[in-house]
């Protein structure tokens, strides 16, 4: 089973990081990836800019454009990952690893996959 | 991270909205700060016990209110402040949260920011003020990114907070017209925090360039439509995303031409091209905008030679426009040069002479063109008037590479 691992956190927290902290934690979020990668079970990891950067479509007879992000929220969705997963339990020990590698607060939403294309990019 | 690491980077991203309330409430900014500075000490103590709460914001907001009751009765020794009492912060923090997404929430960081900009204070104390009161850092950390004493800093400060205490606060919800022209002095202020750091390798002052860029997106965040707001943190973070490339080891700046274009910070472009993007779609041109675009086009070049002159020449005709100045001028001879040659960019600055005058930069300019073009004696004596005007040691030395040139030619 495909699990997406989705990312919260407080933008402004992660965003008052320093370069070196903001280095350190893809470090160490990087070590349980490659363990991953290496047992063949990781799929797509993408990481997205600030909600700041983002634009919102209402669909709609007229589609509506909106500058930032669908909801305001506390913490905001700052990337995800695409992890093969037998089950449950076993993705919740992939984000319990990754929750201890970036040691910040937060939160991980596992959403299994219904459909999953791999894409033509890179 | 540690709990300490977390709290401290809670209580800091916190700060701007939770002392704008704290202002709001008080309408005194010495017992906001007073008031938030107890509330974030009662933080560190019991959210490392509890937890943090879930909304650490309305949580600051709540105890730092009820502290600042609790100490002002007990001072007077009498309930001359309206009857508020002290309640249990995990259980209303739900309502206040709710309350705070409301109206109040954007205009209270916006007024925290424009008290910082009272015109008359000197652009230097807007700055330290607003990187005291609205980022937070220590009157130390302030004192070394400007490269003076704690002591000479700390009086700045004080003597700034004075002056906006005296001075009439405007602490009604702004109208319309107001808040516009509100965001646009603010967003000159975050400009000049971002420059003081901009023109300095030096690792505390390059740090400032970070917090103009912090300050930005957190307007942005609370102002998601304003174009020109988009233009500014764009325009920063582009300029930004060359830090790396714009200093030799010895501290001397690296001009664009010669910088190693893969040092870039490709992720911190791609946020910069994005917002322009965004600011583009609302037909709204500003000078944020157009300078960011202008930005947008260097950044966009893998290669010096790849650059689009032709299009940075006419959006500096366009913010010559708007914004008409011998400085903006002069930049545009700079891509003129490039475009149609160096005589009719020399051509275009010469009457900037007496304006410019005493400008360190239209001199090293006009150097630069007089020496493509041959006129050696000329250049010359420009270049010694540049370096007579320098204002740091490295803008000496780099005219001096320009003179050590013309000798061997």
């Amino acid at each position: 089973m495909l699990y997406a691992i989705l990312c919260y956190d407080s933008e402004d927290v992660v965003g008052s990081w320093s370069k070196e902290k903001d280095d350190a934690v893809m470090a160490s979020l990087g070590e349980v990836q490659a363990k991953l990668a290496a047992d063949k079970r990781l799929g797509p990891v993408a990481r997205l800019l600030p909600t700041t950067a983002a634009t919102t479509i209402r669909k709609g007879k007229e589609a509506v454009i909106m500058d930032g992000p669908f909801a305001e929220t506390k913490e905001q969705l700052l990337g995800f990952y695409i992890v093969d997963c037998t089950n449950l339990d076993e993705a919740i020990v992939v984000a319990k690893d990754l929750a201890k590698a970036s040691g910040s607060a937060g939160a991980f939403e596992l959403r299994p996959l219904k459909l999953f294309r791999p894409g033509a990019l890179a | 991270m540690t709990d300490a690491a977390w709290i401290d980077a809670a209580l800091t991203s916190a700060r701007p909205q939770a002392l704008g309330a704290l202002v709001r409430y008080f309408r005194d900014l010495d017992l906001a700060e007073e008031a938030f500075q107890d509330a974030s000490l009662r933080a560190l103590k019991t959210w490392p016990h509890n937890g943090p709460p879930r909304d650490p914001t309305a949580w600051l907001i709540l105890v730092g209110r009820n502290v600042a009751i609790d100490a002002t009765r007990r001072r007077a020794k009498q309930t001359a402040l309206p009857d508020a009492d002290l309640v249990d912060p995990d259980e209303t923090e739900d309502a206040l949260a709710d309350r705070l997404d409301g109206a109040h929430y954007r205009d209270d960081v916006l007024r925290l920011l424009f008290i910082c900009c009272h015109p008359e204070l000197p652009a230097t104390q807007q700055i330290a003020l607003a990187l005291r009161i609205v980022s937070g850092l220590t009157v130390k950390q302030i004192a070394r990114a400007f490269l003076v004493g704690d002591s000479a800093m700390e009086q700045r400060i004080t003597r700034a907070k004075q002056r906006i205490a005296q001075a009439a606060v405007p602490f009604e919800a702004p109208g319309p017209i107001e808040r516009s022209e509100r965001l646009g002095v603010v967003a000159a202020m975050i400009y000049l925090v971002f420059n003081e750091g901009y023109s300095s390798s030096d690792g505390d002052r390059a740090q400032l360039c970070d917090e103009a860029i912090r300050l930005a997106r957190l307007l942005l965040r609370l102002f998601t439509g304003e174009p020109e707001i988009m233009g500014l943190t764009a325009l920063m973070l582009l300029q930004h995303a060359r830090a790396a490339a714009r200093f030799d080891g010895d501290g001397n700046a690296i001009l664009l031409d010669d910088q190693d274009r893969s040092r870039w910070n490709p992720a911190v472009i791609a946020e910069g091209l994005a917002l322009i993007d965004k600011a583009m779609r609302h037909r709204a041109p500003g000078p944020y905008q157009i300078q960011a675009a202008i930005a947008a086009l260097h950044a966009r070049a893998t290669h010096p030679d790849d650059t689009d002159w032709a299009q940075i020449d006419l959006l500096y005709a366009t913010l010559e426009r708007i914004q008409p100045s011998p400085v903006i001028t002069l930049n545009r001879a700079v891509a003129v040069s490039k475009l149609r040659g160096p005589a009719d960019a020399l051509a275009m600055i010469l009457p900037l002479a007496r304006p410019l005058a005493s400008y360190f930069h239209f001199h090293g300019v006009k150097g630069a063109l007089l020496s493509k073009l041959g006129r050696v004696a000329e250049a010359r004596a420009a270049f010694d008037q540049a370096i007579s005007l320098a204002n740091t040691a490295a803008e000496a030395a780099h005219i001096r590479l320009h003179l050590d040139r013309l000798q061997k030619s």
